[in-house]
């Protein structure tokens, strides 16, 4: 009997979710940066760029994926994208603006207005994104829960499946 | 846009709604905690459809990324903690099912006060200062085609700013709650020797 452990009974999920990981990237950033033209803006862009990663957690298992995005860089993350909101807010108000104003940013008001709406939703892109993988290190890191919820039955069944 | 066009959008949102209050008593009714959650991410799928057919394509986009995709997910995380059949209810609490209904009667009697859908006469529509100013100038003081985006980011971007330090101070707030370090775990045998090491680092 060829003795499989639970991740490669999971081969074939695993191989697709190769494929979906930089199509759903590469919508994140779509989202992030078409913002202006169309549909979305940081905050959704965040949340898709996270779900790469906890779909990374769900199929590869969580503890590969703090290797590849360590908790210790979502804390820097999840402040420096606050910081550069406020961080624009500050920089406008150096120039001679109000805050938050960013006409005053560049030579020409609208090209301002431009880099500074740029800016600042990247900022909100940054932190949703790394606030929502962190919660879901969270409370993944307490117990398996993908294992626990779609296989009810004990470690020893898993690990002795034939 | 013609009246057949308004009557069969009308019909689309109807049936959208029924289809809502469908899966909510579905959810309530329910015993299995899991398919409760497997629900609750179906209304917020159905009420993203809900936000396309009312042309709020940036509301919908973000009900479909958190409603649907990452509250699922942080709350089969919850279900993990507990079991996943709901405990029978002994009792019933009549007191609190008088309250429930009062307060819903309440808001229920407060949206009659509410502008109609679209109303060109309700105070955000015609207030020429305002929602008329961001209309008509978005295009010339910030030039970007997205009018929603201009007013959240720029026109009102205090708002925005206050947002994200929410996200940000709910995010603090749940690290401190349950923290980022890891339970002890076992030898994952798929990592190099280079990357165990690292997961050890981590862990002490």
């Amino acid at each position: 009997m060829l003795k499989r452990n639970v991740q490669q009974r999971h081969r074939v999920v695993q191989v697709i979710t190769k494929f979906l990981i930089p199509m759903i990237l590469l919508f994140a950033f779509y989202v992030q940066f078409h913002g202006d033209f169309g549909a979305g803006g940081g905050f959704q862009a965040g949340v898709v760029f996270a779900s790469v990663f906890i779909l990374h957690g769900l199929i590869f298992g969580e503890a590969r994926t703090r290797l590849v995005l360590t908790p210790n860089t979502l804390r820097v993350l999840m402040s420096l994208g606050l910081l550069l909101y406020a961080g624009t807010g500050v920089v406008s108000l150096l120039l001679g603006g109000n805050y938050l104003n960013y006409s005053v940013l560049l030579s020409n008001p609208v090209s301002g207005q431009h880099w500074g709406i740029f800016v600042v939703e990247l900022g909100v892109g940054i932190t949703v994104a790394a606030v929502m993988v962190s919660l879901f290190y969270c409370f993944s890191s307490k117990r398996n829960f993908v294992g626990h919820i779609s296989h009810p039955i004990d470690e020893n069944e898993l690990n002795s499946d034939g | 846009m013609n009246v057949d066009a308004i009557v069969i959008e009308n019909i689309i949102v109807m049936v959208l709604l029924t289809l809502l209050i469908v899966v909510a008593v579905g959810i309530i009714m329910l015993n299995d905690l899991l398919t409760a959650v497997i629900l609750s991410g179906l209304y917020s799928l159905l009420s993203a459809t809900v936000f396309v057919a009312m042309d709020a394509v940036d509301v919908a986009l973000t009900e479909a990324a958190v409603g649907a995709g990452i509250s699922t997910i942080i709350l089969l995380g919850t279900l993990s903690f507990t079991k996943r059949i709901q405990k029978p209810q002994e009792h019933n609490n009549y007191v609190a099912l008088v309250i429930v209904c009062i307060t819903g009667g309440a808001l229920i009697y407060g949206t009659l006060d509410l502008p109609s859908y679209g109303d060109p006469n309700s105070p955000a529509n015609s207030n020429p200062q305002l929602a008329q100013h961001y209309l008509t100038e978005s295009k010339k003081e910030i030039d970007i085609p997205n009018v929603v985006t201009s007013v959240l980011a720029s026109y009102r971007g205090y708002d925005t700013l206050g947002e994200t330090a929410v996200v940000f101070t709910a995010g603090i707030g749940v690290l401190s709650l349950l923290g980022l370090r890891r339970r002890r775990r076992k030898e994952d045998p798929l990592l190099t020797e280079k990357q165990q090491r690292k997961q050890q680092n981590e862990d002490n």
